[in-house]
């Protein structure tokens, strides 16, 4: 495959321009699809357009290769005559629904710019009065439809203002689930005992776990993120350090409009001038002639190009993710450097001078750069969805916590956290001003993914921009760790899990302030809460849910067929997921799922799709897609289960969300 | 962090020091070593500032430094003034592989002895050691190791060092500074940069320890003659037995 970025310069007549783009891409799935350049379209996709009341359109997509003999054939489908307008040409539905991703503006408010309408946590979303005390989806289900139209409306472009409408046909969880169900719970499925015993065949059989036929995607992948030697002063090793960049699956760059490289994840500069130039100059063309390039293709590689003021931002990508998802990744790269230096001081830098060299004033943020680059190539849910991950307590638990920082805090408090491996325990931020999740994923990239704060050991105080809270000037963060394991516990063991790496069990302190001088009294106020915290058991208790970790999806429903879910309540715009134990450990299983999760998301969010329910067979995976006003639910199991099965779990994991949805998400924080 | 020193015998009190210089000549790493003689390859820069105490006991006194070890980036550099405004120390640190980090810590010297407290101790540092041939001298089994990782150095022949030692000590001698070569990665006379600072704190700027705020006033001009004429002893004292030059 010539996915190369030098690629780009023979093909880059291939350039399509956004708003009619709808063919070229060849989005590389992760289904053994990356190996058939062409053969996408021949793809003997049956799609089934079920119209049925209450559930909007229910498409159901069963993939099979033909390249592939030892296959049988599915099962007949005797539903199939009951859908009139089923597409005739599996090319003609290929384009409705394969390639989303082309169309892409963020579509919904699930992108991390339109989330911030959504304010964080309690769901009182900021604009429109919604009564704070507004705790679970009950209620909110309970209301009229219009108390969910000012979210259809702040999603300017999505698809979502047709969820509102019909809202109130399955709005309710509990509701939602009989009509999945109804949906799903037919003898599509039904197999011959014969059928079976066939080992291959049997239920237990995991995702992605029959390598046998393993295409040649993320091969490698785990040289993802080793460093590529600088290119050395006779340039000697330059042949070899460019095969190690084309290998890459996953390159940023952010540039100059003047063309001065800025960053770039893979290289030093002497590899990537050549590269800065060519970019720049394709993008230059196209904002010359007032009609942006936006992406474009070459090979299976795919090249989003996001532009914000002075600045170029470009991702490369073979690991199929949708223009959207990478264009959301590349507004994160934009919002760490705001973070950084402000709007105004960006500004004012180019303004001053067009060629201004930004990477001086941008020194030593490399690393952040590079850790959230790193965290969207492994794949992370959080990012994926917008939304946070919370550690799961009791609610008076909860309110314990809450109730410390509230009863600790100092006047120059303006927001308070405690965080635990990159999950929220508690969040206390005034009636005025919520958090907004992207500013939330830059500190936590910056505490939990970089390093650099928490190696050096003792308390930081670090001066940062929030660019969705203000991006005009910079707030003071008050940063200590504390270790999940350093009490009195020790003798016990960590839990054997070795995907979970240390990040997972440092608890961090943050307490963020407008004014610069309030260090000491961030301080007094951080041993206040901690020897308070300590003192009413609720230290214990946040180790000890550290310590625990997430549920496996066996715990949650047991004796399930879903290996791995996620479920991101909207209103509250967090997630939750099992743990990626067992059945995901490790780069490559996490990074396989993540693509799945990538193009279900990708599926679902596709202007003009209006889907609500996806259930997509492949022959590693069966996973289904779910969404509603309430929430989105994605879940994956192995590539025999039945969809009943599959529909059975996903209605067990939604009632217990529902069941634990005040453990599992901060729903109303804390507010002074 | 351990804060409770009330039980020690001898009088203790608190020192507030600030660790300023050029990005990435190894400030975090002298405090990661001082603090918990540990040291990290290819450490991540410091982002702001960050703040840790360590306890240094001398024959007299016990001395317990507030540290602040602040991040060297220009941009940060505005940000100076809110931690060496109450310091009764500060460690300016330079990379002797390095000339531009000499000029960046002579402005800083400057800087401190313009704007700082007067009575304020300053040592100069030069960090990185372990890259020069020197250090070879007093014995130094890891000599092969400090040749290897002397990655960033041009000169061929393993000695990376830019900035001799005579230049940079005359200088610390004009302004009055206390005055060390260390390596961070080896520990070499990591230690006794801080016993000599805590040694030079003069007694009178040591009366109202505990809050950074108070001890101003009692560092204030009065103490300003008895520290210089202090800083003699301390710094013969340091070069006889640390300085491996």
């Amino acid at each position: 495959m010539g996915s190369s970025p030098t690629a780009s310069r023979s093909s880059s007549n291939n350039c399509i321009r956004q708003p009619n783009a709808s063919g070229q891409a060849s989005q590389a799935d992760d289904h053994g699809n990356t190996t058939m350049t062409v053969g996408e379209d021949q793809m003997s996709a049956e799609e089934v357009e079920a119209p049925q009341e209450g559930m909007g359109a229910v498409k159901a997509t069963v993939e099979d290769r033909d390249d592939d003999g030892y296959r049988p054939p599915l099962p007949p489908r005797p539903n199939l005559s009951k859908t009139p307008e089923r597409p005739t040409t599996p090319g003609g539905l290929n384009t409705s629904h394969r390639r989303p991703s082309l169309l892409s503006k963020p579509t919904t408010a699930v992108s991390s710019i339109d989330i911030q309408t959504l304010s964080f946590p309690d769901g009182s979303r900021g604009t429109f009065s919604t009564p704070a005390s507004r705790s679970v989806s009950e209620s909110a289900a309970l209301d009229t439809p219009g108390s969910m139209t000012p979210k259809g409306k702040h999603s300017q472009n999505g698809s979502e203002g047709d969820d509102t409408t019909s809202l109130m046909s399955y709005a309710p969880t509990m509701k939602g689930t009989g009509d999945l169900a109804s949906l799903l719970n037919d003898d599509i499925n039904a197999q011959s005992p014969a059928w079976r015993l066939l080992s291959s065949k049997a239920d237990t059989v995991n995702p992605f776990e029959a390598i046998d036929y393993e295409n040649t995607s993320l091969l490698n992948f785990e040289n993802e993120f080793n460093e590529i030697a600088p290119v050395d002063s006779k340039g000697g090793n330059e042949e070899e350090l460019l095969t190690q960049f084309k290998a890459k699956y996953k390159h940023y760059l952010c540039l100059s409009s003047a063309g001065k490289p800025i960053y770039s994840r893979h290289g030093d500069q002497n590899l990537i001038n050549g590269y800065i130039g060519i970019i720049q100059t394709l993008i230059s063309f196209y904002e010359g002639s007032k009609d942006p390039l936006h992406g474009f293709t070459a090979g299976g590689t795919r090249f989003v190009i996001f532009i914000a003021g002075p600045l170029y931002f470009v991702a490369i990508s073979r690991l199929g993710e949708s223009d959207a998802q990478l264009r959301s990744q590349l507004e994160a790269l934009y919002m760490q450097i705001l973070s950084t230096l402000t709007l105004p001081t960006l500004t004012h830098l180019f303004s001053n001078r067009p060629n201004t060299d930004l990477r001086r004033p941008l020194e030593g943020t490399e690393t952040l750069l590079s850790s959230l680059a790193d965290t969207f190539t492994k794949g992370s849910p959080s990012a994926l969805l917008s939304a946070l991950e919370c550690l799961k307590l009791r609610k008076s638990q909860r309110y314990v916590i809450n109730n410390t920082l509230l009863k600790a805090r100092t006047e120059k408090l303006l927001y308070g956290l405690i965080v635990a491996g990159g999950r929220l325990v508690s969040v206390v931020r005034p009636k005025r001003h919520s958090l907004h999740p992207s500013d939330l994923q830059l500190i936590f990239n910056m505490l939990f993914e970089a390093g650099g704060v928490k190696a050096g050991g003792g308390e930081n105080w670090i001066p940062l921009c929030l660019p969705g809270f203000n991006n005009r000037g910079y707030l003071y963060m008050y940063v200590s760790f504390l270790s999940a394991y350093d009490d009195g516990q020790d003798g016990e063991e960590r839990p054997s899990t070795p995907g979970s790496s240390a990040r997972e069990d440092e608890i961090a302190v943050l307490l963020i302030s407008a004014e610069k001088e309030s260090f000491y009294e961030l301080k007094q106020m951080r041993d206040d809460v901690v020897s308070q915290l300590e003192k009413n058991g609720s230290m214990d208790i946040i180790k000890a849910a550290v310590r625990q970790g997430r549920p496996s999806t066996a715990d949650i429903v047991p004796g399930t067929q879903l290996r791995h879910f996620l479920y991101k309540s909207r209103a509250n715009v967090q997630y939750t997921m099992p743990s990626f134990n067992p059945y995901f450990n490790g780069l490559l299983p996490q990074r396989r799922l993540m693509n799945l999760y990538n193009n279900l998301h990708a599926q679902i969010h596709a202007k003009h799709s209006h889907l609500k329910v996806l259930h997509s067979v492949s022959r590693d995976s069966v996973s289904l897609a779910w969404s509603t006003p309430l929430f989105e639910f994605y879940c994956v199991a192995g590539p025999n289960a039945s969809r009943a099965s599959i529909a059975h779990g996903a209605n067990k994991v939604i009632q217990w969300v529902k069941r634990e949805e005040e453990r599992v998400f901060i729903i109303g924080g804390a507010v002074f | 962090m351990a804060d409770s020193t009330a039980a020690a015998p001898k009088p203790s009190s608190s020192v507030k020091l600030v660790l300023l210089g050029e990005a990435a000549v190894g400030k975090s790493s002298l405090v990661l070593r001082f603090v918990n003689n540990d040291f990290q390859e290819n450490k991540e820069p410091t982002i702001g500032a960050a703040f840790l105490t360590q306890k240094c006991n001398l024959p007299t006194r016990t001395i317990k430094f507030e540290i602040w070890d602040t991040a060297g980036q220009e941009r940060f550099a505005s940000l100076a003034p809110m931690y060496y405004r109450n310091a009764q120390s500060a460690l300016v640190v330079y990379d002797l592989t390095k000339p531009t980090s000499l000029i960046k810590a002579k402005h800083w010297v400057a800087e401190l002895q313009r704007q700082a407290s007067p009575g304020i101790v300053i040592a100069l540092v030069g960090n990185k050691l372990d890259l020069t041939n020197e250090t070879s001298e007093p014995a130094d089994p890891l000599n092969d190791d400090g040749d290897a990782d002397t990655t960033e150095g041009d000169d061929s022949s393993g000695d990376a060092r830019k900035i001799s030692t005579a230049e940079a000590k005359s200088y610390a001698e004009e302004e009055g500074l206390l005055f060390f070569e260390t390596s961070a990665k080896l520990g070499t006379n990591v230690t006794e940069v801080f016993t000599a600072i805590a040694n030079a704190i003069p007694e009178t700027s040591l009366k109202g320890a505990r809050g950074p705020g108070a001890t101003q006033a009692g560092a204030g001009s009065g103490a300003n003659d008895q520290s210089r004429v202090s800083l003699t002893g301390p710094r013969d004292n340091a070069s006889k037995e640390g300085c491996a030059c």
